[in-house]
């Protein structure tokens, strides 16, 4: 069966006033039907990364290198109508504002039939029965009442609950959440959260979860990948990552949240901050805040290491005991 | 939207009361006596007193006002002290001169400013934008009198295209829409139409530009639209506003086309303010601005309709 993603390399760097590196060689893999968090502070590169998987940065200003495939699609060869049906149809995404992403003068049911109408072929009136079946299924009350109202008529998690149903009425075969839970009331999120465990159980779509927040990526996801200054630093189940983390910042999330397993902690527990992107990290970008690291470390890239199938770590001292600590 | 309407109807009244009361004193604080202009220098004191009295000038100012709106009510304006003929005849003509004009230079630059504006948005920071930029600024500060004088010498003297006098051949005042009495009003028309287009056109590029900056727009990207589909997106986020900066613009057309309808001669609502100034016709002088006042009142009130009909974030109660 063909890989859900297959990234391979993705280099993003942004021109501009400022040069950002805000993916270096990101490689990513997924099967059919996976969730997978995608965990890191801000600025890492989840955000970049998700858009650039839908094709979402700005062309002029953006550098882009490597291989990305979603279902044996090549995404960064997709051009005007093939980008149209791919975006939506293939892959879509619910956005971190639901209040944002919305465009508030249309209806929320025309804004759902909008884009069944683009991938379906279908007309207005069908669209519209689609729209009103998917605010059902994302347990809209009186879903025929909230089909006719502006989005700013609606709460935050509603709001959210309609953006899921529009980015799920073409059936995607990989949704793309962007921390869709972080503007939410606490009680809110739980509910989105399992809302949407739910859904992709009953769709069996593939999932990316970006979060910066380990409880809800351990909540949510099978698999986990940790990102840290445009890179994959760890990637693996998430019984793994729990279990068994071999890289010092995925360690340090996990010590950070042990004594508050609850979530809606954010991840700035290690001492220290992410270096600035202007340049491409040449050695670890951790070394500055690992509490482990050595001479070598800041010499040059560490070598990943791949403890089992589709285990990895980037970490030069991924391999010893963890009894070294 | 029913009871909104009829809301905003009933808000109107006083403000139209309101204008009404302004008009009023404003021709009365105005300085200098109006019948020193009519009546021959020589007058005696019983003949100023009788004329006073023939224009109830004699009365206390609440009962001019009273007697004034009275009147008006009834469609009558009184007479005008310069020439004796009803102000209301007066005045809609000069109005409905002036409405032609102003209507003629919204319907040239409404378009193209928001052509102009539209495309600076979509191309912000790039050439396209730079140059609209730089046209909707000269439109803004060129001085439109100085303009108008320059496109008569181009035009009218030095090509002897179009002329430059007037609304029709002759000086005729009736207007019909035939080629005859419409190249009267493209010169007039085309200058009165630069400062609008400058202004259509910043206005949109803001708006467009910051809609085009918001989240929806990565997300329509992202459900599979068009550019053609975010485009028409973002021009439904911009019309409330964009139509709103219009309706004002046009108020502004028909009552600040003084210096124009002058440079071309034009019998407008200008032209008869700045003759009733003169003559300190204050009769003629209460209607044009008044009807012009009214008119202000009447283009906000639509504006705020329109505006409440296309946009679902106002409050329609
Ligand atoms: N369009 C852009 N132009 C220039 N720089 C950008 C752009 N988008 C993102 N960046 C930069 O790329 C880096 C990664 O940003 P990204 O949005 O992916 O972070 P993130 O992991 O999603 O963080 P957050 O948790 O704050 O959302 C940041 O340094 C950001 O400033
Ligand atoms: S490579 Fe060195 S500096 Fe980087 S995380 Fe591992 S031990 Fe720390
Ligand atoms: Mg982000």
């Amino acid at each position: 069966m063909t890989k859900l993603v297959d990234i391979q390399n993705l280099n993003v760097c942004f021109k501009g006033k400022r040069t950002v590196h805000a993916l270096n060689d990101v490689s990513l893999a997924m099967e059919q039907g996976e969730t997978l968090a995608l965990l890191g502070e801000s600025g890492s590169g989840k955000s970049v990364t998700l858009k650039t998987l839908l094709g979402l940065l700005p062309p002029k200003r953006t550098q882009i290198d490597g291989k990305i495939a979603v279902n044996g699609i090549d995404v960064m060869s997709l051009r005007g109508k093939a980008l149209q049906r791919y975006r939506g149809g293939e892959v879509s995404m619910v956005f971190q504002e639901p209040a944002l992403a919305l465009d508030p003068v249309y209806t929320v049911g025309h804004q759902i039939a909008e884009a069944v109408m683009r991938h379906k072929g279908v007309n207005k009136a069908e669209a519209m029965s689609t729209a009103l079946d998917m605010l059902d299924r994302v347990r809209i009350p009186s879903a025929n009442r909230r089909l006719h109202t502006y989005p700013h008529e609606l709460s935050g998690g509603m709001r959210q609950r309609v953006m899921i149903a529009l980015a799920l009425a073409c059936r995607p075969r990989l949704l793309l959440a962007d921390e869709p839970t972080t503007a939410l009331d606490a009680t809110v999120q739980i509910q989105i959260l399992l809302l949407l465990r739910e859904l992709q159980k009953e769709f069996g779509m593939g999932v990316i979860f970006v979060t910066h927040d380990i409880g809800v990526a351990v909540e949510i996801s099978e698999r986990i990948a940790v990102m840290y200054a445009g890179q994959i630093i760890e990637e693996g189940t998430t019984r793994e990552i729990i279990r068994d983390a071999r890289h010092p910042y995925t360690r340090g999330l996990l010590a950070a949240n042990l004594h508050d397993v609850a979530r809606g902690e954010r991840l700035n527990a290690i001492p220290g901050a992410p270096p600035a992107l202007e340049v491409r990290p040449e050695s670890c970008p951790f070394a500055p805040r690992c509490p482990v690291a050595m001479a070598e470390c800041r010499a040059a890239l560490p070598p990943v290491f791949h403890p089992s199938d589709r285990r990895r770590v980037a970490c030069l001292r991924a391999a010893e005991p963890i009894a070294a600590e | 939207m029913l009871t909104y309407l009829i809301r905003r109807l009933i808000l109107v009244l006083p403000v139209a009361l309101g204008v009404s009361i302004i008009c009023f004193l404003l021709v009365q604080i105005a300085p200098g006596d109006p019948l020193t202009a009519i009546m021959p220098v020589d007058a005696t004191a019983e003949e100023q007193d009788a004329m006073r009295a023939a224009y109830g000038l004699d009365k206390p100012l609440p009962v001019q006002y009273a007697i004034w709106i009275g009147n008006l009510i009834q469609g009558d304006m009184g007479r005008s002290i310069a020439t004796g003929r009803p102000v209301a005849g007066e005045v809609f003509g000069a109005v409905k001169n002036s409405l032609l004009l102003a209507v003629s230079a919204a319907v040239i630059a409404f378009p193209i400013g928001t052509a102009l504006g539209f495309l600076a948005g979509y191309f912000r920071d790039t050439w396209v934008d730079r140059a609209v930029t730089a046209v909707s600024i000269a439109g803004v500060s060129v001085p439109n009198y100085w303009l108008g004088i320059v496109l008569v010498i181009i035009f009218s003297v030095n090509l002897s295209w179009l002329p430059s006098m007037g609304a029709g051949p002759g000086g005729s005042q009736d207007w019909s829409w035939d080629w005859l009495h419409m190249r009267h009003l493209v010169l007039p028309a085309v200058t009165l139409a630069v400062v609008p287009i400058g202004i259509v056109a910043r206005t949109v590029r803001a708006l467009a530009g910051d809609i085009l900056n918001q989240d929806f727009v990565d997300a329509l990207y992202a459900k599979g639209m068009s550019r053609f589909d975010v485009l028409r997106h973002v021009a439904r986020n911009a019309a409330a506003t964009a139509l709103s900066v219009m309706g004002l613009q046009l108020g502004y057309l028909l009552g600040g086309s003084i210096l124009i309808e002058t440079v071309f001669n034009w019998p407008g609502s200008g032209f008869l303010l700045s003759n009733a100034i003169f003559q300190r016709d204050l009769p003629l002088l209460q209607g044009t601005i008044l009807v012009l006042a009214l008119f202000f009142v009447a283009m906000n009130l639509i504006v705020d309709v329109v505006q409440a009909a296309i946009d679902p974030r106002i409050q329609r109660t």
